[in-house]
């Protein structure tokens, strides 16, 4: 691979990888938004596959291949099947700020995600590492559609963008952080989307619903 | 040596697997017991041994030094308390309805696996695996907080995943950069994250990127502390669960969360100068202590109002670690430990307070030490010691903190500090009178205490007791545990 294919492909990765969030601030029809997520994480895995190729670094191209596994396939399935057949269960209700608003704060973000990550491209400022700013676009926009949306699914699907986020972060400024801890993290945040799918599961059997708007029964 | 190290992350982990084996019963409850039991015993193996040195196990995977080993007599001891209550609290559970043989077996496999993390992220060597241990925590506890199943618990544990998962990942994106900080200093990729190889290269990080990652370490280790701004899992979460899990996660998760702050605080102190943690958690801590301080003096339940006062002791120990010196570092340290074991007493009680009037509301329990002697005293002594009276252990660690914080011209932030802890001293007293003096009305339940929730609220009372008459030898660790992250004199 050239220099010149190789930070084309990077840059293709974390522009779909950015897009993809953006598409998912756009859409309210959940099970597209959790298919948006599938592609998200197909986009953050080219990255280390890339960069592993280019590098020949086998571990982490294996690494890659887990995380095409993980995050492209087994847990959006696991979310998809957490989603809900019921009619009122297959759309984001009427959200606290509109799409309009919602895409221009999503713009806000990613200059905000420009401005932040510049002392990181300033230590190295290698062609992945010049890619960051995408990755914490995307960080900044999960967490802002945790805030924004309302069904319990949105909200783990805004966790594990938050978590493509940071893992894009990792493969692009250090190539991916040691294994060890890449395994034990990748176990957590599956256990974590397990624990989530169940816990909408006995929501709604509890509630008749999964809008969190029904959660206020615990105040002072 | 080596079985020190290991032993409390593995002899829970083995009760774990024995406890999905065999199922909730007596011996796998009491296996539980002997494995938090095994990290009290290894937390004094290493005390006796460590001095002031570092060991390591597995490679450098583990390693323990005296911040370590107070954090494992930490966990050990309330969590000792803790699986030793539970054999009583959730037989009583069954016999009442309020959980079924699957919630008991998974209450029975998830408590050991909550204690091994913990003990992981004391002792790990690699930041990233210490985070992957507290993360562990919360996955762990989830389905323990919404135990009960009820709405309630429902609304807690979703809260508490969702706002715990959301910080502590800021701190994987600090842990991240910090990484990325280690690389460019010159540290190999295999050990770039370990403590050791951390603090050896800490003055060659760059100090912007480090900046960034302390920044995103404080809000998130700060997030699982119960410290502001993802403070608002903690009321729910720690009202909502069972008794003896409300201790473990009051008494012992929330100070583990904190010492993962501690071992960053003394990489990043090398890095940038005390100045940029010392003001971040002054801010956060002051801000903890007075968002505490209001929510008890509204507070009508008396679960929530302990969850409050436990944010309110984070709040203090943030004031106090921003002040840095060895004698702030070591008070910290020796109220944590205060802490843990007081809120065992009086989570343990208020279990058993709920259990009787199927209420948690402070209007509605009234005469308890009339009622009862055992669960009304331990509540009280309990109360006692989070009051800071003397002779209990409170009473010296604040006393240490505040003349800490005075020494480091800290006087303002001090008296900020004493402001709201006497604001929150004022709200438990009166509502803790109002719960444990006057008559008993005579329609009023009985209050009943199983033998093993009896047996653990004995021990705490006489280990409160001690440790506020006789520290001794564990001050000694503590000014060790402190210099080890850099505490200055």
């Amino acid at each position: 691979m050239t220099q010149a294919t190789y930070t084309g492909v990077l840059d293709l990765a974390a522009g779909a990888f950015l897009l993809a969030a953006v598409l998912v601030v756009w859409r309210r029809e959940l099970r597209a938004i959790v298919r948006l997520l599938a592609w998200q994480g197909l986009a953050l895995a080219i990255i280390p596959l890339t960069v592993g190729i280019y590098q020949g670094d086998t571990a982490l191209v294996t690494v890659g291949v887990v995380v095409l596994l993980l995050r492209a396939v087994a847990l959006p399935l696991l979310l998809a099947r957490a989603a809900g057949t019921e009619d009122h269960e297959r759309r984001e209700s009427t959200p606290l700020v509109n799409t309009t608003t919602s895409l221009l704060i999503t713009a806000a973000l990613t200059v905000l995600a420009y401005a932040v990550t510049r002392p990181i491209i300033a230590l190295d400022p290698s062609p992945a590492t010049r890619a960051v700013p995408a990755a914490f676009a995307v960080i900044l926009i999960a967490v802002f559609i945790m805030v924004s949306r309302r069904r319990a699914l949105s909200q783990a699907v805004g966790f594990m963008m938050l978590d493509n986020g940071i893992a894009a972060t990792a493969f692009l400024i250090t190539s991916g952080v040691p294994l060890i801890v890449e395994l034990g993290a990748s176990l957590d945040v599956l256990f974590a989307v397990l624990v989530l799918g169940l816990l909408t599961g006995h929501m709604r059997r509890e509630f008749g619903g999964t809008d969190l708007d029904q959660l206020r029964e615990l105040r002072d | 040596m080596n079985s020190f190290l290991l032993t409390p992350v593995l002899a829970p982990l083995a009760a774990a697997v024995f406890a999905a084996l065999l199922g909730w019963r007596r011996l796998s409850a009491f296996v539980t017991v002997l494995a938090a039991l095994s990290v009290l015993v290894s937390a004094a193996g290493l005390g006796f041994n460590v001095g002031s040195r570092e060991l390591f196990s597995v490679g450098h995977l583990l390693r323990a030094d005296a911040l370590t080993v107070t954090m494992l007599i930490v966990i050990g001891t309330v969590g000792t308390l803790a699986t030793w209550a539970s054999v009583g609290y959730i037989n009583a559970e069954l016999v009442h309805g309020h959980t079924d043989h699957n919630g008991a077996n998974l209450y029975g496999v998830l408590v050991p696996i909550f204690l091994s993390a913990m003990s992981l992220a004391v002792l790990a060597n690699n930041i990233g695996v210490m985070w992957v241990a507290i993360e562990a925590t919360t996955v762990a506890t989830a389905f323990l907080v919404g135990h009960r199943r009820t709405r309630a618990a429902l609304e807690a544990t979703w809260k508490y995943v969702i706002i715990c998962s959301v910080g502590i990942a800021l701190a994987f994106l600090g842990t991240v950069l910090l990484y990325f900080a280690s690389l460019h200093a010159g540290a190999s990729s295999a050990n770039a994250l370990d403590i050791d190889v951390l603090l050896a290269h800490a003055s060659t990080l760059d100090p912007a990127v480090t900046h960034l990652a302390a920044g995103l370490l404080l809000l998130g280790y700060g997030a699982k502390a119960g410290l502001v701004p993802f403070h608002t899992w903690l009321a729910d979460a720690h009202s909502q669960s069972p008794a003896p899990v409300s201790a473990l996660m009051s008494g012992v998760l929330l100070s583990v969360a904190f010492s993962a702050l501690l071992r960053v605080k003394s990489v990043v102190d090398l890095a940038l100068g005390t100045g940029f943690l010392r003001a971040g958690l002054l801010i956060v801590g002051l801000l903890t202590l007075l968002i505490a301080a209001s929510m008890l003096v509204v507070q009508t339940d008396f679960k929530r109002m302990l969850a409050y006062s436990s944010m309110e002791n984070m709040g203090l120990v943030a004031v106090a670690a921003a002040s840095g010196t060895r004698l702030a570092v070591a008070a910290l340290l020796l109220h944590v430990l205060a802490h843990g074991i007081a809120k065992t007493l009086v989570f343990l009680a208020s279990g058993q307070l709920q259990a009787a009037h199927d209420s948690t509301v402070i209007g509605e329990v009234t005469g308890v030490l009339a009622r009862s002697r055992l669960v009304g005293g331990a509540f009280a002594v309990g109360l006692a010691v989070l009051l800071g009276l003397p002779p209990f252990a409170m009473f010296a660690s604040e006393l240490s903190i505040s003349r800490a914080l005075a020494n480091a011209h800290l006087e303002w932030a001090l008296g900020a500090a004493l402001l709201f802890v006497a604001i929150a001293f004022a709200a438990l007293v009166r509502n803790g009178s109002k719960m444990l003096l006057g008559p008993a009305d005579p329609g009023a339940p009985a209050i009943t205490a199983p033998r093993s929730v009896a047996g653990a609220l004995v021990i705490g009372i006489i280990l409160s007791v001690v440790l506020g008459l006789a520290a001794g030898p564990l001050t000694e660790l503590f000014h060790t545990a402190a210099t080890k992250i850099g505490a200055g004199p």
